[in-house]
């Protein structure tokens, strides 16, 4: 079990603010989801945790431990998957294992129980050199090098960008199985879908932290009528509903458009006579609750919102 | 829908590497103006089937035509009426948004006066006009795409190739990003295009679903749930990549 502290920690690159006053509790026995796009500042907030750069401002503590002052104590119980496939590409498959195993001081043998229901896959290719894996083998290989010397904390960086929908499935899977033995995880994606698989989650965004609460808090927190609207020619039905000043915001969504109105006056009736004058007259409302695309659009809103007035 | 014209046709198309079958018999058109999304799980075959498309390599057999012309003969033909972006590659990062515009449109042939004045167009009309003379590295992925998509389909070209396009790109960028699709598309630009994110695949008027180098399902998003009984494309998807 492993708990991180962060108190109000910034990082800057040039005139770039990459992180902007993080303060955040991650609690152990947990499975962590960091949440948000490309150059929302995941990244730099995994690297800081995993002392391998040096926050501008404020302090983090990973069980206790300082990551300046005591960076060696925290390496030696974390492991880490960046989001670049960073093995060795003129190794095998098993010689970096190996090589990470040996690193630690441990062998493949003394954890292989840990890694067997990712590696097991990998076996039959172990001779192969890292850099003619497919895509997802080598992500495999990265999981089994960051697991092979059993760390109490598991930080993966955007792990299934780019992977399918089945094999995110499976991926997810095994961080729950980890989990349940007793690793803390910590995981970042730009898909917001997988939030609903963590136990907490963080919504990120311009390397500000929006939101942080238990997927289901998250959800519950969307606190205006939303509704779906579905009509043969969505881009048209968009368009329209984009000309009405009721509406707050109007989004694809799927199969539908998602809008949020400004008053409660306007309801599914208010809506369907409105499109229909507008000349959509294939129009389907119904009232429907948020997903998490959905709460991450608000808050992103409410940021920007809150920004623009001060 | 079936009184549009194919503008993609491609029948029997095999595609082999030694004794690898990278695409198994490949059988489907698309239609002029069509948002068309070619989905499947990685490794199903998909880039291999782009890059035939697209010209940039031979299929094994089979006969495949790309806005009239032939992929054995006419390449060149092809590259000049396509347009191309994807995720890993679309812009160079050392070169401004307006040095970016200026050298594809001067890779694919428009004369001086026309490029000079639709780059200026087109900074004005994405609204771009404080930040065009700055680096691409330095601006955020999803200004970029869009950057990008506007680049692929500055030449006006026939159809537009786009594979993963939306990768990493935050869920309000993203849905700016469909809405640019749909106007090209309502230009009467043919988009074919590929995703992982699975409400993306309901955006597309038909998808066709890869697995193992065969198009496994090809409909309306709409029919696919029917037809697998499911609720979304989601699990659609994963009824079928998991056969």
């Amino acid at each position: 079990m492993v708990s991180i502290d962060l108190q109000g920690v910034s990082k800057y690159y040039g005139e770039v603010t990459a992180v902007r006053d993080a303060s955040l509790i991650i609690p152990g026995e947990c499975l962590f989801g960091l949440i948000g796009p490309d150059g929302a500042g995941k990244t730099t907030l995994f690297r800081m945790i995993t002392t391998l750069l040096i926050p501008d401002k404020g302090d983090i503590s990973v069980n206790g431990y300082d990551t300046v002052k005591d960076f060696k104590k925290i390496r030696l119980f974390t492991g880490y998957m960046p989001g670049r496939f960073s093995l060795y590409h003129d190794l095998t498959v098993e010689e970096n294992l190996e090589f990470y195993a040996t690193i630690f001081g441990t062998t493949i043998k003394e954890h292989y129980r840990l890694i067997e229901p990712v590696y097991a896959l990998l076996e039959p290719f172990k001779k192969r050199l890292a850099g003619n894996l497919s895509g997802g083998m080598k992500q495999k290989l990265a999981l089994s090098c960051a697991l092979i010397h059993n760390p109490k904390l598991l930080v993966l960086d955007e792990p299934t960008t780019g992977v399918d929908a089945v094999s995110r499935t499976e991926f997810w899977d095994t961080l729950k199985l980890l989990k349940e033995n007793g690793m803390s995880i910590l995981v970042s994606t730009p898909y917001m879908d997988e939030a609903a698989r963590c136990d907490r989650i963080a919504m990120m965004q311009e390397g500000v932290i929006m939101a942080e609460n238990e997927p289901r808090n998250i959800l519950e927190s969307f606190n205006r009528p939303l509704f779906e609207i579905r009509s043969a020619d969505r881009f048209r039905l968009l368009q329209a509903l984009r000309l009405m000043p009721q509406v707050k915001n109007a989004y694809l969504f799927g199969q539908s458009v998602h809008i949020t109105a400004h008053s409660a006056e306007n309801d599914t009736e208010w809506f369907a006579r409105s499109l229909n004058d507008q000349g959509v007259t294939d129009a389907m409302i119904k009232p429907v609750t948020a997903d998490f695309e959905d709460c991450f659009i608000e808050a992103v809103e409410n940021y920007q919102m809150n920004r623009s007035r001060t | 829908m079936n009184s549009r014209l194919p503008i993609i046709k491609v029948s029997n198309l095999v595609k082999k590497f030694g004794n690898f079958v990278a695409n198994d018999n490949l059988n489907f058109e698309v239609y002029e103006g069509e948002i068309f999304g070619f989905l499947g799980a990685n490794g199903a075959g998909k880039t291999t089937a782009i890059r035939i498309l697209c010209g940039l390599s031979f299929p094994t057999s089979g006969q495949i035509e790309i806005a009239g012309y032939n992929v054995y003969t006419q390449r060149e033909l092809i590259k000049k009426n396509i347009g191309y972006m994807s995720q890993k590659f679309s812009l160079y990062e050392d070169l401004n948004i307006r040095e970016n515009i200026r050298f594809y449109a001067g890779i694919y042939g428009l004369p001086m006066p026309v490029i000079k004045r639709k780059t200026e167009e087109l900074i004005d009309e994405l609204g771009l006009t404080s930040i065009a003379n700055s680096l691409v590295r330095d601006i955020p992925l999803g200004w970029r795409q869009k950057v990008a998509f506007s680049v692929a389909i500055f030449h006006d070209p026939k159809i537009v190739f786009l594979d993963e396009p939306t990768g990493g790109v935050d869920p309000i960028a993203r849905r700016q990003f469909w809405e640019y699709i749909y106007r090209a598309s309502a230009r009467g630009i043919t988009v074919f295009v590929t995703t992982h994110y699975m409400d993306e695949a309901e955006y597309c008027e038909r998808v066709s679903i890869m697995a193992d180098g065969r198009i496994e399902s090809l409909d309306t998003p709409e029919n696919l749930k029917n037809n697998y009984k499911a609720q979304s494309m989601e699990e659609v998807f994963l009824k079928i990549a998991r056969k």
